[in-house]
Order: C-alpha cells, then structure tokens, then sequence
C-alpha cells in the first residue's frame, strides 16, 4: 500500500535549482533512505515534503501529519523534553493535557530517555536530544516519520541502537524516510536506498 | 624647509601669548552675564542684529561698564546656572532680572538692588472676582518660574492655603497655560505679568501684590571690593537720573523706584535694604546645608515617588507598545512594517526634549493633555521605540530551526510565537531592557520642562533655594541609586529563576 508519493518534485532557491524531477513512492512499514553527499540535495528533499520549503514543480503526496526529526533535533529550548514531547498533542491535536502528559512519558520511557523527562535541551547529550525528537515527533501519530542525518550526533555504538529503534518503528507501520551520508547505517537499517546526487536520483538499490 | 619651521614657531609664540593678550584686553572689559531667553525688557537679542542684545539690564550693564572706566561684552548664560556661572567667575556681574535673596546673599557678593518689583497674581479675567488672592485658590493649580521668589511666595502658600505651585523653565508657557485652564493662576514678577497679559488675550492682573522683591546684579564671592565700586557708580546714578532714564526708556519706571532710591541712598551699607518682603517677614532664613537637607528630604521622597510611579508606567506602556512594534514588523505587511519602521526611525532620531515639548505644548491647541499624562506618553512613546528594537532582535535571535520544528508539528504562527519563540526571546531581551529601565529611570527628569515636578527637578530648586548643589546633589544621587541597584539585581534573579519556571 503506498503511502507516500513524490513525483516529479523540482525546488529552487532564488534561480538556481536545488532539486530537480526526483519521483519516488514508499509503502506502509518500509524504510527508505535518500543516501548522497553533503549538498547532494537530501535534505532539501525531505523539507519539501514536510512542506517547510515551496516546491516549484511536482506532486508530493503525503498523510498528514508529518513527522520530522532534524539533524540538529531542533528541541524548544524554553521548556523541558517532557513538555517538547506533549506541547503539540495539547495545542494542536487538543489532546487533553494529562493523557497527552502519560503518552508523552510513555513514548520518552521506550525510546531510553524516560530518566531524562525534567530535563532541558541544552542538559541532554546529542543521542538523548535526538530521543527526544523522535519522541516529539512520534508523539502526534504521523504515518511518515521523515529524518535528517538521524547519525550525524551518534557514536558507532549508538546507530546500532537507533537503527534497532527504526525498524521496530517500521513493524509497528510506520513509513520511515531518512537522509543520510552514511552508507553503512543506510545498508543496515533501510529497505531501499536511493542514491542522490546533484539533486536527482541516481539509482536505487534494494 | 624653512617655511614650515617659521610657521610653527610663530604659532607657539601666539599661542604664549595670547593668554596675556586676553588678559590685557579682560582688564578694559567689564564682562556680564544674562540670558538672553529671557527676553525683554530684561536682556533680548536685538530684532536688527541678533548678535547684539537690548533691554534695562544691557543699559545697566553699560552704566556700571562706563562708571569703571569699561567697555561692557555681553556673555550669554542659561538663567538657570547664572548663579553658578558668577561664583566660578565666568563673567564680572551677573544683570538678568536677578532678584535679591538671603541665599544669594549668603553665597555671592550682591550688588545693591537697582530695582524694586512686585509679585502678581495674574488670573483669567472671568475669575478675577473669584480668584482675587492665593487665599481663594485652595486646590487649583498656581504657576511660576522655579527658584524664585514668586516660588518661594507659593512654597508658603502651598502650607498655608493649600495651594499647588506649578513650575516652569520658562516665563512664557506659564501665561499660555493659564488661558488653555491647565493652571488657575500664575505668580510672576510685575514686569513678566504686564508683558505676559499684553500678550495673551482674556488675562487680568490682580492689583495687589503677593510680594516685594529688588532686581540686584551678582559676583563672585570674593569680588566684594568690586561690588563696593559697582554700588558707587549705581547711588550716582540713582541720584543723578541715569537709572529712572533708562526704566523710563523701558516703560517699567513706576513710584515703588523712587522710595526704594530714597532708602537706599539714605544708608550707605552694602545692603540697605532686605532681600524681599519675605526675608523681612523672616520667610526665608539661611540655613546649614544640612538642616535645608532635614528639611527638604520629605519633598524629595514625594518627588522620588513620582520618578518611579512616571518610570514604572512608561515603562509598562514602552513594553506593551514595544512588543506590538516588533511582531508588526515581523509577521505584518509591507505597509505597515514600512509605517512602524517609519515609526522608530522618527522617534529614535528626535530629541525626547522635542517629543515632549510637542506632546505638552505643541499639541495643547487640539489636545490639552494633563502634565503627568503628557510624561507618561512620551517617556512611554519614546522607550516603545528602543523597546521594539530589542524585542526585534531577540525574536530573530530565536533559532530558525525551533520555528521550522514547531510548524512540521502543525502549529500557528501564533501558537509558535506565544509558546516558543516569545518566552525564549524574553530571556535574551531581559539585560537590554533592565539597561533601558534605568535610562528611563533617569530620562525621567526630562518632564520637568513640562512642568512635571520629579525628583531632579526637585532637587534643582532645592538647590537654588540654599544656593549649593553638593548636598542636594549627593542626597539626589543616593535616591537614584536606591531605585536603579535593586533593578539591575532583580533582573539577574528573574535570568537565573528561569531554569526552574
């Protein structure tokens, strides 16, 4: 079943375009990684489909709402993990704010960093903040959970675990797409890689 | 190279000089001092040639300059620190429609007086049955000049018959202010009255007066043989007409002159008369400096109050309307960031003096603000401009990314701005605006030009009354140091508390 798909997608910044005709559709459960050099155009791609850049030409097709965990996790820094991760359920979802409070704990206790609640962003380490992303982003039930460079704070010992983390995302039925420059987390952990290059897709491996 | 080398030399040789040069020339000079905003008849710049002044005090000036044998040059300075300007010697005399007082006495050598004025009550001609004395204005607001004798009078009357003097830095604003009804009466000297009603329709002149006083010129304090040769050369011209001459030029000449001659030609110490009907009446008394401090520390406390009550307010509106200016300039449209640039560009390139002028009395004839309001919105106004500026950069200081994350969660532009991006750029604007609350805090003297009476421009007259800044001085900078210290901390304890919110 295809959940998402992206055709014939171009994005430019002023006159120069960053991406240009990339087509690409992914189906319930699977995991996909858009894998290219820094500037290859990876993230560019992903922005466009979380909407955050306008794109010039193309179809994205996508269930909303969207789930995004940026390289540099981007927490609120006004406010603790446990309340970046029930913020959005409360305000936007009108969750009420206790079950929003539980499921956001819950979410933060099976991602390792249930200890780490109380914490601030800037008390996390790189690993814990990117949970904590993971976990804000879970936290509004998308069926896509795009990811940018999910390796780019992570230690050889901890991807092992954040691909571990993905696939058992992946079984549960979430569709999972991640930019990435790393070949060896890509090949362990995604069921197709395409390979971006000058902001087209080069090939695609299974 | 011999032309420079010649050059330098002849310019050492003047520079060597010319002190002496100055000096020889001062010697041929009687150098007066006045204000020339004072205007006439007193000293005003001359219609026909405005670097040349007119007035009595000029043809004074010039009597006492020939008397000594002098040509007289006219220095100009702000009638407020003439006192000051005489006792560190800038000029010879001081001419300016100075009036004689115990404090002057005390401080300055007093020439005797050459002049003799009644104070007067001058009213809207519809009140004039109504407010025939300051015994008829309890409650209503009376103006004069601060640090006077007509502020002295009102001082007296404000115990005595309850009413509210009301200051003004200038002897115009007083009388333009009685016919827009912002005061009820105004108190001033014979002279500034009759010139005041000439010029403003619909004011009458009380007939009886508030109070006696002598125009008297002023020198250092050591100058008292100078002083003596100044009093020679006026008895001469008492006795031989040359004075009634030039207030008769003037149209100021009236019988009170005479009498006064009269009594001081008939005693020949350096001060034949009193100071004024105060003094005589024993109203105004020297004091030490520090029984004057006792005395005027429950006024300044009051006065203090008003700093921080006007600070506080304007404050309060600058944050409000602050934070309106920057997110206009942030999410608004073309038009109107173009109009709140606009905005903060015009108040940020204007003096705030200007800005309240033209709140107070610029717009007084299509809106009479009250004096506090005026304050309060132009302090307000203007910090509003500062304040946006910092709130401003503290938003665009809030990582782009935060803002990018919120929106892929789905929340408004609103909700992002409230939740997110607001508290975070409140943390970084705290130290600017606690910077900005103690400039405030001392931008607020500015108002007394619009007759708001806070705690510098309390501390101003409480100077001019016992004729010496050092304690009044250092008392007023203790209070501001009382009120700006505890800002700077509280601000670092609400930085540090954030953590735990």
């Amino acid at each position: 079943m295809t959940v998402l798909d992206v055709r014939s997608l171009e994005v430019r910044r002023g006159a120069r375009t960053i991406v240009a005709d990339v087509s690409f559709a992914s189906s319930r459960g699977e995991i996909l990684a858009l894998m290219g050099a820094s500037g290859a155009g990876k993230t560019t791609i992903l922005r466009a489909i979380a909407g955050l850049d306008p794109i010039v030409s193309g179809t994205v097709s996508i269930p909303r709402p969207v789930g995004m965990v940026f390289q540099f996790h981007h927490l609120f820094a006004n406010m603790s993990a446990h309340k970046n991760v029930w913020l959005a359920p409360v305000h936007v979802f009108k969750r009420p704010r206790a079950d929003a409070e539980q499921r956001a704990q819950e979410l933060l206790v099976s991602l390792g960093v249930g200890d780490r609640a109380a914490a601030m962003p800037d008390e996390l380490s790189g690993g814990e903040a990117q949970r904590v992303a993971i976990a804000r982003a879970l936290a509004i039930e998308p069926p896509v959970l795009l990811m940018d460079e999910p390796t780019a704070s992570l230690d050889p010992a901890r991807r092992g675990d954040l691909a571990a983390t993905l696939r058992q995302l992946a079984t549960e039925g979430r569709t999972i797409v991640i930019a990435t420059h790393d070949a060896e987390f890509a090949r362990a952990c995604a069921h197709r890689v395409l390979a971006v290059e000058g902001g087209r897709i080069r090939h695609v491996s299974q | 190279m011999t032309f420079p080398r010649y050059s330098i030399l002849t310019i050492a040789v003047y520079l060597a000089l010319s002190p002496a040069a100055a000096r020889a020339q001062s010697a041929q000079e009687l150098r007066w001092g006045g204000d020339a905003e004072g205007g006439a008849p007193y000293v005003e710049a001359d219609p026909n040639d405005l670097s040349h002044v007119v007035g009595f005090d000029v043809d004074v000036a010039q009597l006492l300059a020939s008397g000594l044998g002098r040509t007289a040059r006219f220095i100009q300075v702000g009638f407020t620190s003439i006192d000051a300007a005489a006792a560190r010697g800038d000029f010879d005399v001081g001419l300016s429609g100075i009036e004689d007082s115990a404090a002057r006495r005390s401080r300055l050598a007093v020439t005797i007086p050459y002049y003799e004025f009644r104070e007067v009550l001058t009213v809207r001609s519809n009140d004039k049955d109504r407010y025939r004395s300051l015994g008829d204005l309890r409650g209503h607001r009376v103006a004069t000049l601060g640090a006077t004798l007509a502020y002295d009078v009102l001082v007296a009357a404000q115990a005595r018959d309850g009413i509210v003097p009301v200051t003004y830095e200038d002897d115009v604003h007083p009388y333009s202010d009685l016919v827009l009804g912002r005061v009820d009466a105004v108190a001033l000297d014979a002279i500034l009255a009759e010139r005041g009603v000439r010029r403003n329709a619909g004011l009458t002149n009380q007939p009886a007066p508030l109070a006696v006083g002598h125009y008297v010129g002023i020198l250092a304090p050591g100058q008292t043989a100078m002083r003596d040769r100044m009093n020679v050369v006026l008895r001469d011209a008492m006795r031989d007409g040359r004075l009634e001459a030039i207030f008769k030029r003037w149209n100021v000449w009236n019988e009170d002159q005479p009498r006064l001659y009269a009594r001081v030609l008939a005693d020949a110490s350096a001060y034949p008369v009193a100071a004024s009907s105060l003094a005589a009446a024993g109203g105004v008394r020297t004091t030490s400096a520090w029984e004057a401090a006792r005395r005027y520390l429950p006024a300044l406390l009051n006065a203090a109050v008003i700093t921080i009550v006007l600070s506080f307010l304007s404050m309060a509106l600058a944050i409000v309307t602050g934070a309106l200016i920057a997110s206009g300039r942030i999410y608004g449209n073309a038009p109107l960031r173009i109009a709140l640039t606009g905005y903060v560009e015009i108040i940020r390139g204007t003096p705030l003096l200007l800005q309240l002028f033209v709140l107070y009395f610029g717009l007084a004839a299509f809106i009479q603000l009250p004096a506090f309001v005026a304050a309060l919105l132009g302090l307000g106004l203007n910090y509003a401009a500062y304040e946006s500026e910092i709130y401003r950069g503290a938003l665009e200081a809030v990582p782009v990314g935060q803002l990018d994350a919120a929106r892929t969660l789905g929340f408004s532009e609103r909700q992002i701005l409230v939740l997110v991006r607001a508290p975070q750029a409140f943390r970084l604007a705290l130290a600017p605006m606690t910077n900005d609350f103690v400039a405030l805090l001392k931008d607020s003297s500015l108002v007394s030009v619009i007759t708001v009476v806070e705690l510098t421009k309390e501390t101003s007259i409480f100077a001019a009354n016992i004729g010496s800044w050092v304690v009044p001085g250092m008392m007023c900078a203790a209070i501001y140091l009382a009120m700006s210290l505890p800002l700077a901390r509280v601000a670092r304890r609400i930085e540090r508390g954030w953590r735990h919110t």
